[in-house]
């Protein structure tokens, strides 16, 4: 996602250069955001379905037709509608759902906590089991337990999602009884919990609910679990990658002749060191991870923004589809300029050279 | 070394801790009644508008019409929020009489002012169900002067036609004749929009339930109606929550995290029939399985080959194996449970008879044809099973999925050769479905009424007539007589190869007692419920 | 005696000729992939896989479209007769499997062939011209890579319309991206090299040198991250079908299939199973045999 580093460096010498290099990025990220606008816009054109028809239904009178047609403003030319269709954006507005008849974004901002819900507990999971185990295996780099982590992340990378969740409902929901099934609590809670942030979790802790917590913890275990595999297997390859580089360094060697324990130089001296580009591995993979939810929360009935595209998608609402579409696209593009932010910031070498 | 291991494993453990010792907890609360049913078509609360299945149920729970019928015998009609109902000597006249002492669940009195209100209003808001009352020469501009007040608890229906007096009773009954509390939605009122934009996500009626909370394509929750005028219901709340798959609404009823699962497949009351602790109610629902033959199509033009394929469904075993206990077989045009219903099943599986018939029509090698197929479960494993029956006889189908919205467009526009799906009355009287099947006022392709019949380009000018004319007998008997005669011609002659339908099946926990399945959605009903 | 011959010619330090060169740093490619008994095990899977799309025909025991007797022979459970058991429609899942790994073949393959010379013609030429022409199709590139593939090709699908020729397109638009960043990159390292400065004094054409100089060049590296992409490929396609926008009933997709098991989960596990353990199969081996490519091919990651 890098772009800026190929491209000449900057000849502005009164601007500090990491300024310069947030600019471009920030510039990049609006011209981004314009494409997928263009992208949805035009994808929201081909569609072989008559929207006024999706919008009214199959009986509608002829008038009722004719209402809906003007509204959605089919009778203006295209570029005008892209127009139209941008300014709307930028104003907060990406149209009506037809099957909630709700705004897109209203609907969006209701379901989007849920996502963000599974997906931070994904990632956490993730990170703290692919963290140590890549450093476990660059440690023991070329053995056993490193074929074994290597090939547990490739059977990661292989598995459908969606088919490891049914499996997983019919092991662990069904027929063992050790967690929760679909869904983010059980209905008897679900009215006990008012939303204030609306991520479950915080809201149960926030009104002292114990038991709706703990039960929304047995709901959120498997589909994070799941999920969290996905970035375990990307998390802990690059970690065992990004430590065998620092393993090979000449501190490594200066430390151990110094006679410091093995499990300080690999925990303290190399992990900080590769701590950095690790920080980057993990914003992206959480934004992988919004697209491995689509899947996820379809099998888990999670009430989500995957779910929410999924479910329009069905029934051919296209403003609710490219209203998600767009919220993903973005959050994907935001946590990109992040991970790159991030790493100008925390690592010297980059933001001496700007 | 042993500290990455140790964390390795410290980590992995706490995982599998915190995931297996939460207790889970079963059984729902002894006030409450939780039902698991894909409820993701549901777009709107307010009567006027509300025509998908989900909210018509809900909105049967929740408000009250002019008049009902015996959900067990449907011929007898009563009045729900009216006393009684006289008609006029030219028959183009209907006077109510309202209830005296009921109340909406805000606690205003129901009167004449409130029906009045709400049938104009959904004249008025012209939304998609407008035009079951726009049949009885109702319009926006005319309204007014059609349904009058005649008094605080009197009023007037005025028609251009003498229609069958059953003909508007079962209209009435549908859910824009749902009856709303005009102080309550006119308090909401914003431009002029008859608090349109208020009611479509809240409530105002006096059935025994009001709706408390929609989370759309999550849940709904209905709650006892203290002011309800009948017996108070002993459920305190009704859950309803969104839970698309079937397989994972049988988990939950298994497991007790819900008391009734609303879309169980064949399969899964098949396997459910033997656990104890689960019991299946069922009822015949007004939805049918049919295709549709395009006459436009050469070889579906021909009598003898619209015949054939009649011959080349399996009716029984798709009944019995992938739609097992989902439908019956019924292959006439109005379903049962209807006024004229007409109890005729003369087709089987008869490959012989079918290439006879293809060899009289010229065709003894069959030919190719497509076949739009809604991508859903039932309707493609259907299509699936004719596929094979089909090609016995040399009759090659391909079939063309696509999506709901994609089959009906492209079905629409007549540009299909063969459809299948489904067909749901409008309105619980005959005439909703014989307009569909046998009725074609103008077969050109610029029409504005596209019926079924015009949708197969099936031109019928005779029928049409005969439609038209079942709408103005007053005797319910003759009435019904004449639909099961073009019921009979439909069956010998039209490109409708009616199949089955619908039966809508309730998995429901032992406990639970008093679940009312009606023939059309708005009678399913939760009031008499009780748990033990 | 000439296997041996043809060895030494083959590691020579001192190659005759350029296709000599070619030849044997493939061998050696060889050698040291056959040293890696994971890629070994991915090549293997991928050449039944193959072998199963070509013999389909002769190793399946039942059609995989026409089922048996609806009363008799549905969900059946896995026997003799049915090694992986019937689904609801009284059809041999084996056979559907192995009919399926056509489209599964036809889905990869396709992209591929959509996919690399797109990604090849925009990398090059941008890396090669630079300047504006570079900006302005690395935004473009930068704007697909903005979208997570999956979400994206979901978004196509819906409006194109369902079906598997369209999720084919649906992937490979969303497929390109990453191949035009290699080959821009390639081309950037390329571009100022000694024999393509001589080229270009011959008063060669920019289009000639890019398609016959630089284009080669790239290929290598482009063709391997397509392979490394294979598994990922191969999932997306079987998520579209489990969503039901892929391939179409009665078409054997695996994912499709599965969709199509899901409601048989409690009762009939092999009707979810038997596709999910195919589609896990292929892709680990597709997996298997990138990540063995890549220590070989890549110097960083050989250690």
């Amino acid at each position: 996602m890098t772009t800026a580093d190929i491209e000449p460096e900057g000849r502005h010498g009164a601007l500090p250069p990491w300024l310069l290099r947030l600019g471009r990025l920030l510039l990049s990220l609006v011209f981004t955001l314009f494409g997928l606008l263009l992208v949805t816009f035009v994808i929201g054109r081909v569609v072989p379905i008559d929207p006024v028809l999706a919008s009214v239904g199959d009986r509608a009178s002829a008038s009722a037709y004719h209402a809906v047609y003007l509204k959605l403003g089919l009778d203006k030319p295209v570029w005008e509608q892209f127009l139209i269709y941008v300014n709307q954006v930028l104003h907060g507005n990406l149209g009506e759902s037809v099957l909630t008849s709700r705004p897109v974004l209203d609907d969006i901002r209701d379901v989007f906590p849920a996502t963000l819900e599974l997906s931070t507990v994904a990632i956490l999971l993730g990170t703290l089991v692919g963290i140590p185990a890549g450093v476990w295996a660059a440690v023991r780099q070329g053995r056993l337990s490193d074929q074994i982590v290597r090939i547990l992340g490739l059977v990661g990378y292989s598995a459908p999602i969606f088919w490891l969740g049914l499996l997983g409902l019919l092991l662990f929901y069904a027929k063992l009884g050790w967690v929760s099934g679909p869904g983010r609590i059980d209905i008897a809670y679900e009215f006990d919990v008012t939303r204030v942030t609306g991520l479950m979790l915080v809201d149960c802790a926030l009104e002292g609910q114990w038991p709706a917590f703990w039960n929304a913890v047995s709901h959120i275990m498997l589909p994070a679990s799941l999920l969290g595999y996905y970035s375990m297997a990307y998390i802990s390859r690059m970690t065992r990658s990004f430590m065998l580089q620092e393993l090979g360094q000449e501190y490594i060697i200066t430390a151990r002749v110094k006679g410091v324990s093995e499990a300080r130089i690999v925990w303290v001296h190399a992990l900080r060191n590769a701590a950095v580009p690790l920080v980057t591995v993990v914003a992206l993979s959480y934004g992988g991870l919004l697209q491995g939810a689509v899947l996820t929360e379809t099998v888990f009935a999670w009430p989500g923004l995957g779910m929410y595209l999924t479910n329009s998608l069905g029934s051919a609402d296209m403003n609710a589809v490219l209203g998600a579409t767009l919220v993903i696209g973005a959050a994907f593009v935001t946590l990109n300029l992040l991970s790159d932010v991030l790493y100008t910031f925390l690592d010297p070498r980059v933001r001496r050279r700007g | 070394m042993l500290t990455g291991v140790r964390l390795f494993a410290t980590a992995a453990l706490s995982a599998l801790a915190l995931a297996t010792a939460v207790p889970v907890r079963a059984a729902t609360p002894a006030d409450t009644l939780v039902q698991a049913w894909a409820i993701d078509d549901m777009i709107s609360l307010d009567p006027a508008e509300v025509y998908e299945i989900s909210a018509s149920e809900i909105l049967g729970n929740a408000y009250q019409r002019l008049v009902t019928y015996d959900v067990k015998d449907v011929s007898k009609l009563s009045g729900q929020i009216a006393e009684g109902w006289t008609i006029s000597a030219d028959g183009k006249t209907l006077s109510f009489t309202i209830k005296p002492g009921q109340k909406f669940a805000s606690g205003n009195p129901i009167t004449a002012e409130d029906a009045v209100f709400s049938l104009t209003r959904a004249v008025k808001l012209d939304k998609t169900p407008a035009f079951i009352l726009d049949q009885f020469g109702l319009t926006k501009d005319n309204v007014d002067q059609m349904i009058v007040q005649t008094g605080p608890m009197s009023l007037d229906f005025h028609m251009d036609k003498p229609y069958a007096p059953t003909f508007v009773l079962y209209c009435l009954t549908s859910t824009v004749g749902m009856i709303v509390d005009k102080k309550e939605v006119m308090s909401h009122e914003a431009n002029g929009d008859f608090g349109y934009g208020w009611l479509k996500t809240h409530y105002a009626g006096s059935g025994p339930f009001k709706i408390s909370q929609w989370k759309p394509n999550e849940a709904v929750v209905l709650e006892r109606n203290p002011n309800y005028g009948g017996p108070a219901p002993s459920m305190a709340r009704v859950i309803y929550r969104h839970v698309p798959e079937p397989a994972t609404q049988r988990l939950l009823l298994q497991q007790g995290d819900i008391d009734i699962a609303r879309n169980l497949s064949s399969d899964d009351i098949k396997a459910l029939k033997t656990n104890p602790d689960i019991k299946l109610e069922s009822g015949v629902k007004g939805t049918i399985y049919y295709m549709g033959l395009n006459q436009k199509n050469q070889y579906l033009a021909k009598p003898e080959v619209r015949e054939a394929m009649k011959y080349l469904v399996d009716y029984a075993t798709i009944a019995d194996t992938i739609m097992g206990g989902l439908v019956k077989v019924h292959q006439t045009f109005e379903p049962e449970g209807f006024l004229g219903a007409y109890d005729k099943n003369p087709y089987a599986l008869d490959i012989q008879k079918a290439k006879d018939l293809l060899k009289q029509a010229g065709l003894p090698d069959g030919f190719k044809v497509t076949m739009d197929t809604r991508n859903t479960p039932d309707i493609t494993g259907q299509a699936q099973a004719i596929q094979q029956t089909m090609a016995q006889a040399g009759i090659q189908v391909e079939l063309i999925p696509g999506d709901g919205k994609q089959t009906l467009t492209k079905y629409r526009a007549r540009n299909h050769d063969i459809y299948i799906g489904v067909w749901g009355p409008d309105y619980q009287d005959p005439n909703s479905n014989a307009q569909g099947f046998a009725s074609n006022p103008d077969n050109a392709d610029t029409s504005q009424v596209k019926t079924l019949a015009w949708r197969n380009d099936w031109d019928i000018p005779d029928l049409t007539k005969q439609t038209d004319a079942a709408l103005l007998e007053a005797d319910p008997a003759k009435r019904a007589a004449m639909y099961q005669d073009l019921q009979q011609k439909a069956l010998d002659t039209s490109p409708f190869i009616i199949m089955f339908q619908q039966v809508e099946v309730f998995g429901i926990r032992k406990n639970v007692d008093g679940v009312i399945i009606g023939p059309s959605f708005n009678d399913n009903g939760f009031y008499d419920v009780t748990k033990h | 005696m000439t296997l041996i011959a043809s060895r030494e010619w083959l590691l020579t330090e001192q190659p005759a000729s350029r296709g000599q060169a070619r030849f044997g740093q493939a061998y050696r490619t060889w050698l040291a992939l056959r040293g890696n008994r994971l890629a070994m095990v991915g090549l293997g899977i991928t050449v039944v896989l193959i072998l199963m799309a070509i013999f389909a025909g002769m190793l399946a025991p039942y059609d995989p479209v026409q089922g048996g007797d609806l009363r008799t022979e549905r969900l059946l459970a896995p026997s003799w007769a049915h090694l992986m058991g019937t689904d609801d429609l009284a059809r041999d899942i084996l056979s559907r499997i192995l009919y399926g790994s056509r489209i599964t073949l036809l889905v990869v393959g396709l992209v591929a062939v959509i996919a690399t010379p797109v990604g090849l013609f925009v990398g090059t030429i941008a890396g090669y011209f630079g300047g504006w022409v570079d900006t302005v199709l690395m935004r473009v590139t930068d704007i697909f890579l903005a979208f997570p593939q999956l979400v994206l090709a979901l978004a196509f699908v819906a409006a194109l319309g369902p079906g598997i020729e369209n999720a084919i397109i649906a992937i490979a638009i969303t497929s390109w991206p990453p191949y035009a960043r290699l080959a821009r990159a390639e081309t950037l390292t390329i571009r100022d090299a000694d024999h393509i400065a001589a080229i270009r004094l011959q008063g060669a054409h920019s289009a000639r040198i890019i398609w016959g100089h630089v284009v080669p060049l790239c290929l290598s590296s482009v063709i391997v991250r397509v392979t490394l992409d294979m598994a990922g490929i191969i999932l997306t396609a079987a998520g579209l079908g489990f969503l039901g926008l892929g391939a179409q009933p009665p078409q054997p997709e695996w994912g499709a299939m599965i969709a199509e098991g899901r409601q048989f989960i409690i009762d009939d596990w092999w009707v979810a199973t038997m596709p999910g353990i195919a589609i896990f199969i292929v892709s680990l081996g597709f997996n298997f045999l990138g990540d063995g490519l890549r220590d070989v091919l890549d110097p960083k990651a050989r250690k």
